[in-house]
């Protein structure tokens, strides 16, 4: 089995509103310094295979078709045997 | 009612209009009403699990927040079974519409070209707008005479449509571009635009005419009762259009 763990970035030239709304509240908290805020998605989920190879195939279909919109997200992933 | 002008040449036949119900859509039952009491035409509900489309002329995909808008609003109804049938049903040139919920469906499904992210503002707005309509010659707006801007309410909090510059380029060529937030008296300025959305954009159809999607509900603008009906324009122009 493999514990598998997905970053699901926007990418950059897609406005983040909630990005951009939570860098107003670094604001108010005089953190002066805290640019380009992003917010983006962290997954984690096993796959039932001993097969490494079909195990990242699965889950790269399961990323492009249901968790990432290919149109305006990126994503990338890590595979740990547990 | 006053709907004998809407029966075909055909045998007298009032469109069949279809609401698919999704776990967690809540614009199905107005929508069903405006079309059902209102407007009188034949209407059923289709549940999402099942995969006949009832013989349905005209499919519908009703606001609401399927499954919850987890992961992106629309990803997971997108994959419901009766999708299966919808996709290739609106492939074949069957009508499609496509209302807020079910206009981030159609995008998820990729029926329809962009997405949708959140609203500039993060609010959730919900208020009476106007929409310039920018192309009458669809199915959809096709006989909609005397006005060029109709008063229908947005209800989203994620209608913030967006695409490449591209993909505009092209929906501009092929006048895709149906709707857009306006003044009343169809100004399209940025100050009309309540989320942000790309070039005002509030309704977009498919290059072939036969797939609308539009993030405002025409269904609450039918009912005289609530002193607004111009969304039953967009309705009866579609029920009239498909059956001659």
């Amino acid at each position: 089995m493999f514990r598998v763990k997905v970053l699901i970035k926007r990418r950059k030239t897609i406005l983040d509103p909630q990005g951009k709304a939570v860098e107003i509240g670094a604001k108010h908290l005089r953190l002066n310094n805290i640019k380009n805020t992003r917010i983006d998605k962290y997954i984690e989920f096993d796959v039932d295979t001993k097969n490494k190879k079909a195990a990242e195939e699965e889950v790269n279909d399961y990323c492009k078709k249901l968790l990432a919109n290919p149109i305006m997200e990126d994503y990338e992933f890590t595979l740990e045997e547990v | 009612m006053m709907l004998s002008e809407t029966k075909s040449a055909s045998g007298g036949k009032l469109p069949k209009f279809g609401v698919v119900v999704f776990p967690g859509s809540n614009c199905d039952h107005d929508t069903y009403y405006a079309l059902r009491k209102i407007l009188g035409f034949e209407v059923v509900f289709l549940w999402h699990k099942q995969s006949a489309l009832d013989n349905c002329d005209v499919i519908i995909l009703p606001g609401g927040f399927s499954y919850g808008d987890y992961l992106r609003t629309g990803a997971i109804s997108r994959f419901s079974p009766i999708m299966k049938e919808v996709i290739s049903f609106a492939n074949k040139g069957g009508y499609v519409l496509g209302i807020c919920n079910g206009f981030q469906i159609l995008l998820e499904a990729g029926l329809l070209p962009g997405v949708m992210i959140r609203n500039e503002s993060l609010n959730f707005v919900c208020k009476d707008v106007y929409l310039k309509i920018e192309n009458k010659n669809t199915v959809f707006t096709r006989g909609i005479k005397d006005k060029d801007t109709l008063k229908i309410p947005i209800a989203h909090g994620e209608g913030n449509y967006f695409t490449d510059d591209d993909t505009l380029q092209r929906m501009e060529d092929n006048q895709q571009i149906v709707f857009r937030y306006s003044s009343n008296n169809g100004s399209t300025s940025n100050t009309f635009n309540p989320n942000g959305s790309v070039m005002n954009i509030a309704g977009i159809i498919n290059k072939k005419g036969n797939i609308l999607g539009m993030m405002p509900h025409p269904e609450r603008s039918t009912d005289p009762v609530l002193g607004k009906t111009d969304g039953s324009l967009i309705l009866k122009a579609l029920a009239n259009n498909i059956l001659n």
